[in-house]
């Protein structure tokens, strides 16, 4: 069976049939897309274009341009027709962003982070106090806030911001890794868990004695940053009304243009990561990870080489955190539980430690599981409980079954059984690390 | 003139002192060997010198640098550079690329360079890959550059160390029991790398070997330890027909019957 499969793709990734294959799936799942945006089929089929513009051999350049076009062109107008998925792919761009932040710090220098989520915290509250009337109401009592407050800043600032996000969040990471470094493994991880739940609780309690943070009731509406200026904006509405079937509104609008701006965010991360990863810097990492004492003994200084693993890593959450501020014009400590440093952390492994293209896709896999796959299956289970359907042989109806049972809940349940899966049959990720081959000319003897 | 110089190092694990008062010199341009049992305080004091550990008293000299008190990588930066008695490759890098970490202190880009891929990194990097194959070539290995180094046989691995620590551009090479685990043939090549190294880089050694026939072979000054202390030194000669050293081998009883040999 294994063979079977591996040897039809082995012919399928010859000759003209990868591009073929690529684009059939592009064409078709645009096609199904548009014709029928809620089906999860269809995205599904769409999403696995870049797949295989990944794992099939074809010219780089016709890679690039499918890929380009389907991220430029093709996603924001369906996108468009159907808000919700644009909020999939943001949500994907958000966390693949988190993913190769936390790959830094866990994958490439081996320093086991539970509280990565705090750095997102610090750049997404970062542009909530500044961005929203907080400032305006520090000396009053939450919940009390009087209606006409100003808001402090232009929401032109936010571009500042997400630079600002990014030097805090390092800033974060430096303050952290300093009494941190001392301790190795186990310890450490226990440590960045303590940390992440000191942000978290700042959050909540920095309503006093100065109302900071609006304790548990968050902040909210954080301005956005403007939109393009109108001529612009005229301009798109009319090239996009025939494909869309109506003139996009500004709300649309704001969705794509988080959307693109994620985007940018995210190949930034990537362009980053992928050229730290083969320096003298990544090197450094890898080698502590590998091995400390003989990576000292080399002259690469721990501290220091850990410092800037912690602030690299953590600069990419802090950008995006400014970015999910504004995107969703509020911020409340529950986004920043635990549980997200553990989401981001499955990610990673899931994807593949150390591995920069892997870490984006289980990203986006346990994105698409979560907010799509899983709420489909929920939504399908619920039509089936208000039907008159039995399943026959064991004679069961399905009205009968348990609202417990709805897959939205036990969410967690199917994640650690995806983790333990992972780890029994495939330990290194979806898609493992590789090194860099380099090009030694070397003769043969 | 003394390239290494330590005065009296005592290090202590709470009540067993490990290295008692070790006065001993390395001069430049030699090849120097510290013999001893198991169990001697060979290896902790090498990692007394390369800073591992602090020692609780003594002076260490090497060159201009005081370095008691120095971080590990603040030692390797004075120019000392060594290996491992268990290899300690980083595992899952490429061969080369372990050799280009050995690069460390020797390389200048920042995280600019990095990330901008600067003029100076690009070169830099170029650079540092073809000094890496030399190395390379230069241990003995041959096209094992992209492999990773957990996948080379332990011979392999060795020259990998080695390169490694080379890559430095050492006044010093420290090497701790360099050949153990080697068959005869191996030893033998192992041996005149080292002679080269010295030879054609004019780099110090000082090594550790349990292996009687390498260290005199090889050494052209001999310090055995026992217990800690350093119990006897000189020219191989000197050591082999030493009675102290014999007795630390071989026990009391072994070293009389040799005596009434001799």
């Amino acid at each position: 069976m294994d063979t079977f499969f591996s040897n039809l793709f082995k012919k399928a990734n010859t000759g003209f049939w990868p591009v073929a294959i690529a684009l059939a799936f592009l064409l078709v799942g645009t096609f199904s897309v548009y014709e029928s945006p809620r089906s999860l089929g269809a995205f599904l089929i769409l999403m696995t274009t870049p797949l295989i513009l990944y794992f099939m051999k074809m010219n780089m350049k016709i890679k690039v341009f499918i890929g380009l076009l389907l991220i430029i062109v093709i996603l924001p107008v369906l996108g468009i027709r159907n808000i919700f998925y644009l909020e999939v792919i943001f949500q994907m761009a958000v966390f693949a962003a988190l993913a190769l932040g936390l790959n830094i710090v866990v994958g490439m220098a081996g320093l086991l982070d539970l509280g990565y989520v705090a750095f997102y915290a610090v750049g997404a509250y970062a542009w909530a106090i500044f961005g929203s009337k907080q400032l305006s109401l520090l000396h009053s009592i939450p919940g009390a806030a009087p209606a006409n407050a100003p808001f402090a800043l232009d929401p032109k600032w936010f571009w500042l911001f997400i630079f600002l996000g990014v030097g805090l969040a390092a800033f974060t990471g430096i303050l952290l890794g300093l009494p941190v470094l001392r301790v190795k493994g186990d310890y450490l991880a226990i440590v960045t868990l303590g940390f992440g739940e000191v942000v978290r609780v700042l959050a909540l309690n920095l309503d006093k004695p100065i109302n900071l943070t609006n304790g548990p009731q968050g902040i909210t509406p954080i301005q956005r940053p403007p939109l393009p200026p109108e001529p612009i904006m005229q301009f798109f509405r009319n090239i996009l009304a025939p494909f869309v079937g109506h003139v996009p509104t500004d709300a649309e609008f704001y969705n794509v243009f988080f959307y693109f701006l994620a985007l940018i965010i995210i190949a930034i991360a990537i362009l980053v990561a992928t050229r730290l990863e083969d320096s003298r810097i990544g090197r450094a990492w890898t080698a502590i990870r590998e091995d400390e004492t003989a990576a000292i003994a080399m002259g690469i200084p721990l501290v220091k080489m850990k410092l800037a693993a912690f602030a690299a890593g953590a600069s990419f959450a802090g950008a995006m955190g400014a970015l999910y501020a504004a995107n969703r014009t509020f911020v409340s400590p529950e986004t920043f539980s635990f549980l997200q440093s553990i989401g981001v952390l499955t990610m990673v492994i899931l994807g593949g430690l150390g591995s920069i293209p892997g870490v984006i896709f289980g990203a986006a896999a346990v994105v698409l599981l979560n907010i799509q796959i899983l709420q489909n299956f929920s939504l399908y289970l619920s039509e089936l409980r208000q039907g008159d359907t039995v399943i026959p042989i064991i004679n069961f109806a399905w009205k009968d079954l348990s609202n417990q049972l709805d897959p939205a809940k036990y969410q967690k349940l199917v994640f650690g059984l995806i983790l333990i899966l992972m780890m029994i049959f495939r330990p290194s990720g979806l898609i493992p690390a590789e090194r860099r081959k380099r090009e030694l000319v070397e003769e043969k003897e | 003139m003394s390239l290494l110089k330590t005065t009296n190092v005592v290090k202590r694990f709470g009540g067993l002192v490990a290295v008692n008062k070790m006065t001993f010199s390395v001069d430049e341009g030699r090849i120097v060997s510290i013999i001893g049992p198991n169990g001697a305080g060979k290896t902790t004091f090498f990692n007394t010198l390369t800073g591992i550990y602090t020692p609780e008293e003594g002076q260490i000299q090497f060159k201009d640098h005081t370095l008691i008190g120095l971080r590990p990588d603040q030692v390797a930066a004075t120019g000392i550079a060594r290996t491992f008695q268990n290899i300690r490759l980083f595992g899952s890098m490429t061969v080369i690329e372990n050799i280009m970490v050995g690069m460390h202190i020797r390389l200048k880009q920042g995280a600019i360079d990095t990330i901008f891929r600067s003029k100076k990194f690009n070169e830099e990097e170029n650079e540092a890959e073809q000094i890496a194959k030399g190395l390379m070539e230069y241990v003995g290995l041959k096209n094992v550059g992209n492999e990773l180094a957990r996948n080379l046989p332990y011979g392999g691995q060795r020259r990998i160390e080695i390169a490694r620590a080379l890559a430095a551009s050492p006044t010093l090479l420290l090497l701790d029991e360099p050949t153990a685990g080697m068959n005869p043939n191996e030893t033998e090549e192992a041996i005149k790398l080292f002679r080269r190294i010295r030879d054609e880089r004019d780099i110090t050694i000082l090594l550790i070997e349990h292996d009687m026939r390498v260290v005199m072979n090889i050494s052209e000054h001999i310090s055995v330890m026992d217990y800690g202390e350093k119990i006897a030194e000189g020219s191989p000669q000197e050591i082999r027909s030493n009675q102290r050293v014999i007795e630390a081998y071989l026990g009391r009883g072994a070293a009389v019957a040799h005596e009434q040999k001799a």
